[in-house]
């Protein structure tokens, strides 16, 4: 019972590994909208956000919070840029399904 | 504030505040303002190259360790500032007659390349990213700027999309380095590395993630999906700035990283890039040969390019690290030149971007073909052009540390390539002539282009300052 509930840098780790292998798949199995590879981007940035907080906390130091912080500004300036381009991409093409990126091939 | 010194961020903060001015300038005056701005950016980055010049190079470290300016990341600056006056100034005209001239785009494109400057000149993982992220960010925009057009808009997105997840990966990878360092500046990592004797699974696992990030940027295969799509689908300027010069300062960055922060790993990063490097070359080559837009074309030159500077790499000497420089620097010029044509490729008002279009441009612009003709001859690599020298010295560099396959690799899928630049030049030459294109070339074209080809040819007569400045560099790296 003891390994179960006394928590370390090991589960942190997992679970961040976990939620960043998610958004990895999400970006490339999802074939609908596009709307879904903004937020997979995002959880991917958040599981990183999770290791630095955890080996912060392990390691003592603040850098890796300092480093998170400066992460979830540029997320946010990430998803701000990411929905102007979706914007141009629907006002030309009148859909943000997946499928519909697909004019530029060889 | 006592030792704070900012002389070393100069170049950097005057092209921040000139980019800031200009969007006072650009909400007070609107679009009609942005032949004026662009040109002034030009005249910005000219002096961002002087004030460069004038700040001592002896590798000066400041911001605790979070900028470095040494001659490495001094030559890479300059050669990144050379780039941005080239490509801002083939763009002037082609933004006017596109009727797409919006003062954001000089704006833009100097945030990027201060992103870039930052790049090479990043002392800590910190730094790397939010310098990297400046630089994406401006070129994701950038790659969409024409907004009327599908394709525009279609190459942003996938730029954006891919760009994004590679951002992600590189940040997965430093999070991991600096879990199993405990730092995340480039010096402590490396004392800790040559304490370690030996690295962890965890720090090789970062390695690789951080790798992967920056093969996306610079479009190493397997990371290379994204280069075709948004070379055809971004405005043929944009275009010729994506080809010159953000790879330049991703490799300064790869420099860096591996042969300064990871040095002590190098075993085990060098599979890593002699893979990527091998199917670069590979995919670079063959893929090329399908192609008929010559953007496209274009990109699958780059990403062969890209394979052979990273020979360089592998060779991990201060010989190879210079002959990158080198290496870049000569493709930089090259595909100055050829942009300068392909940007002339204009047809009853569109631009016609098939390579067959450039059938009979001989008899029309003489001029303009044989000015091409050289410029393919040196990106085939034929001697005594500047292409050759290039990859003379990566092969060189090569051959001497013992890696014979990768530089057979190399000369192998060089010959393939030559199939595509050579066969340009025979649809130039003796292909049923197409019709003239609209009109002739613009003075600034016909100045970019007559210093490409002069450089391409004139290399020979004069190569030790390049040559020698590329390994001082090179030697400062490795010091």
């Amino acid at each position: 019972m003891d390994a179960v509930l006394n928590i370390g840098i090991g589960h942190f780790l997992t679970l961040a590994g976990i939620i960043f292998t998610i958004g990895v798949f999400g970006i490339f199995l999802n074939r609908r909208n596009v709307i879904v590879i903004l937020m997979s981007i995002e959880l991917m940035l958040l599981a990183v956000n999770i290791n630095f907080i955890a080996f912060s906390a392990y390691l003592n130091d603040l850098t890796g919070q300092v480093f998170t912080m400066f992460i979830l500004t540029v997320a946010a300036a990430e998803a701000a840029i990411g929905l102007a381009i979706l914007v141009v991409f629907f006002r030309n093409k009148g859909s943000i399904e997946v499928d519909d990126i697909s004019s530029l091939k060889g | 504030m006592i030792g704070f010194n900012i002389v070393p961020l100069l170049p950097e903060l005057f092209l921040t505040l000139t980019a800031m001015g200009f969007l006072i300038v650009g909400v007070s005056q609107g679009n009609r303002s942005t032949a004026v701005l662009t040109w002034t950016a030009c005249l910005a980055m000219v002096i961002a190259a002087i004030l460069l010049l004038q700040i001592s190079w002896e590798g000066q470290t400041i911001l605790n360790g979070m900028f470095v300016l040494d001659e490495f990341s001094g030559l890479f600056k300059l050669m990144i500032l050379i780039g941005l006056i080239i490509s801002l100034a083939l763009s002037v005209d082609y933004l006017k007659v596109e009727r797409m001239a919006r003062f954001e785009y000089p704006v833009l494109v100097m945030l990027a390349g201060v992103g870039m400057m930052l790049m090479v000149s990043a002392g800590n993982l910190l730094a790397l990213y939010m310098a990297l992220e400046l630089q994406s960010l401006s070129l994701y925009v950038l790659a969409g700027i024409h907004r009327n057009s599908p394709r525009s808009a279609e190459a942003a997105i996938k730029y954006f999309v891919l760009g994004a997840l590679s951002s992600g990966m590189l940040l997965f990878g430093i999070s991991l380095i600096y879990g199993f360092t405990g730092s995340i500046d480039f010096e402590v990592i490396r004392n800790t590395l040559d304490h370690a004797q030996g690295s962890t699974p965890g720090i090789t696992v970062g390695l690789a993630f951080l790798l992967a990030g920056l093969a996306f940027k610079i479009s190493a295969v397997p990371f290379h999906m994204w280069t075709p799509d948004v070379y055809q689908g971004a405005p043929a300027p944009v275009t010729a700035l994506f080809a010159m010069v953000p790879k330049i300062a991703a490799f300064g960055l790869m420099l860096r990283v591996l042969f300064y922060a990871f040095l002590p790993m190098s075993g085990e990063w060098m599979q890593i890039v002699y893979f990527l490097s091998a199917a670069s070359m590979i995919v670079g080559a063959f893929a090329a040969l399908a192609q008929d837009n010559i953007k496209r074309l274009i990109a699958y030159s780059s990403i062969g390019n890209m394979g052979y500077a990273l020979i360089g790499v592998v060779a991990g000497t201060p010989e190879g690290a210079g002959a990158v420089i080198l290496y870049l620097f000569i493709y930089m010029m090259m595909t100055a030149g050829v942009f300068s044509v392909i940007l002339c490729m204009r047809r009853q008002g569109l631009m016609a971007m098939q390579v067959s279009d450039l059938a009979g441009l001989s008899r029309h612009s003489p001029m303009m073909a044989y000015a091409m003709a050289a410029l393919m001859f040196s990106m085939s690599g034929i001697p005594p052009l500047a292409g050759f020298f290039g990859k003379f010295f990566i092969f060189l560099a090569a051959v001497e540390q013992g890696y014979i396959a990768l530089v057979i690799i190399g000369v192998l899928s060089s010959v393939v390539s030559a199939y595509y630049y050579l066969r340009i030049v025979k649809i130039m030459f003796f292909d049923e002539p197409a019709d003239p294109f609209d009109r002739g070339m613009t003075l600034e074209k016909r100045v970019i282009l007559f210093i490409s080809v002069i450089f391409v040819i004139g290399f020979i007569l004069k190569p030790n300052p390049i040559v020698d400045s590329a390994m001082a560099a090179a030697k400062a790296l490795l010091l």
